[in-house]
């Protein structure tokens, strides 16, 4: 296997970016990435991106995205509908197919303009779900209850997972939802807004995008004080009807961590991509994170979850930490479509 | 901006009707659960391990393997989770707060996601024992179940 590594990263995430096109925010992002290691698109051997047409309003969207890019002389390139994480996996098989040295991964969201919690119905069954229009809090909600009424877990145990997140996400600048003085009781006194969760168990939307920048080998060393090695990187999907699987697991979760090598050695810490607390808590329990590993050290998704990029941000945040040399060994995950039913997990190293 | 190019002549022009101008056949498995909607019925499907999966679907989620023989289940089940909707979404085919449950009908082995009709969420609770609400008339579409009311308290102490 190819060594590959995130040498570089760039995240921004804001409420909404009501005035500001995918272009224009990409612009600064890319160029911020890429010039932290002094490279510019002609040193990219491919690059790859992860957006929603949904979001844009319009079939091939991210074509026009491009242009933040510099598409031209013209470049190896690709795409995928999915969040950034999926698009970074794509990237990583074209490194170890060994003809590029280098990617550039960049993925966006722009959810503001719409309902995101409705315009997520439009990924259920379309014959015998969609038509009903359950929006994402709600299915959430079921999950959630089937959860807290199997025992696994209890409404104080989801509200500190809320609480950490708030605490940890103080230092973070892209951060929407932040509080020092975030307590247990106050995120048991909120009103439940999709019965049994309340608003600090759902995370706070926000638009936004991220970039990463991967090299192998020694490319990776030459660019990066400390690259964040790839040891490990695998996504599996569950069943996509949500009565024929066990919603309080999330069995593609588990063998994503095992096949990533998560267990092979420590963790110094997680970066999960949790929409919901009780979301968190299935991925803490599945990927067997013992309490040894600092969850969510960026505030997760919770915090911001910016469609489309919040599981590239885990990879960014995590491995941000490794090359400042605040981590030695570090996991991030990405999931996709409803109640985790998709699960990217990547685990990286420092040297 | 001109119709007249430098040649003269007016630029090539053609209208575009953006449209999905094909019908989609539900097949044997997703078209026999949409029929049963008209008829009032609920279907499933049974996989090799005897279990009914409602609504059914065309290949077992474990084993892959293609899935053919629809039964009928009950329209009465009992909630296996739930949570309360409120205000209802635009699109959905409610127009006042509901319910929304995963409902395991008498029968099956998977539970069905549909509305719950009541007035407040202090009337849906895991276990209670609901029956489907049909619209009068029906044309194989999901929506023909108007969502599921508590059972009648004498069914339930006949029960």
């Amino acid at each position: 296997m190819r060594e590959v590594a995130v040498v570089s990263s760039a995240v921004y995430q804001v409420e909404a970016l009501t005035f500001t096109t995918d272009v224009q925010l990409m612009v600064p992002l890319i160029n911020e990435a890429r010039s932290a290691v002094g490279l510019t698109q002609a040193d990219i051997g491919f690059t790859c991106s992860g957006s929603s047409d949904f979001l844009a309003g319009q079939g091939f969207s991210f074509v026009q995205t491009l242009d933040a890019v510099g598409a031209f002389p013209p470049i190896s390139e690709s795409h995928v509908e999915m969040d950034g994480a999926f698009a970074l996996y794509e990237a990583w098989v074209k490194l170890q197919v060994g003809e590029v040295d280098t990617a550039l991964v960049y993925s966006y969201g722009k959810s503001s303009p719409g309902s995101r919690r409705d315009v997520l119905a439009v990924q259920l069954d379309p014959y015998t779900v969609a038509p009903l229009w359950p929006d994402a809090h709600a299915v959430a909600a079921l999950q959630a209850r089937l959860l807290l009424e199997s025992g696994a877990v209890s409404a104080e145990g989801l509200a500190e997972i809320a609480v950490r997140s708030q605490h940890h996400a103080v230092g973070n600048p892209n951060a929407l939802r932040a509080s020092a003085g975030a307590t247990v009781a106050g995120v048991l006194s909120e009103p439940v807004v999709a019965d049994p969760l309340r608003p600090s168990d759902i995370a706070a939307e926000s638009d936004g995008g991220c970039v990463v920048v991967l090299a192998a080998g020694d490319r990776a060393r030459s660019l990066c004080e400390r690259p964040a090695w790839i040891r490990g990187i695998d996504h599996r999907i569950d069943a996509h009807a949500l009565g024929v699987r066990d919603l309080t697991r999330a069995p593609s979760a588990a063998l994503a961590a095992e096949k990533a090598g998560a267990r092979d050695d420590r963790l110094d810490l997680a970066e999960l991509h949790g929409p919901t607390t009780s979301q968190e808590h299935i991925l803490t329990t599945e990927m067997g994170l013992g309490a040894d590993t600092v969850v969510n050290p960026s505030g997760g998704a919770l915090a911001a979850d910016t469609l489309m990029a919040a599981g590239l941000v885990r990879i960014a945040e995590a491995a941000r930490r490794i090359s400042a040399g605040g981590a030695d060994r570090a996991l991030a995950h990405a999931t996709s479509g409803p109640c985790l039913q998709q699960n990217l997990v990547c685990v990286m190293e420092g040297e | 901006m001109t119709d007249q190019d430098v040649t003269g002549l007016p630029p090539l022009r053609a209208d575009l009707v953006i449209e999905y101008p094909f019908i989609r056949t539900t097949g044997p498995v997703v078209g026999a659960f949409l029929t049963g909607l008209r008829e009032a019925v609920l279907v499933g499907i049974r996989r090799a391990d005897g279990t009914v999966m409602v609504p059914p679907v065309e290949y077992d989620p474990v084993t892959s393997e293609p899935l053919s023989e629809v039964v009928e289940v009950s329209s009465t089940g009992t909630i296996v989770s739930w949570t309360w909707v409120d205000p209802p979404r635009p699109g959905s085919p409610w127009d006042t707060p509901h319910g929304l449950a995963l409902v395991l009908l008498d029968g099956a082995d998977t539970p069905l996601l549909h509305g719950v009709l009541v007035d407040s969420p202090d009337q849906v609770a895991t276990g209670l024992r609901v029956e489907a609400v049909w619209k009068s008339e029906r044309v194989g579409h999901i929506t023909d179940l108007v969502g599921f009311a508590p059972v009648a308290r004498d069914t339930l102490e006949g029960s």
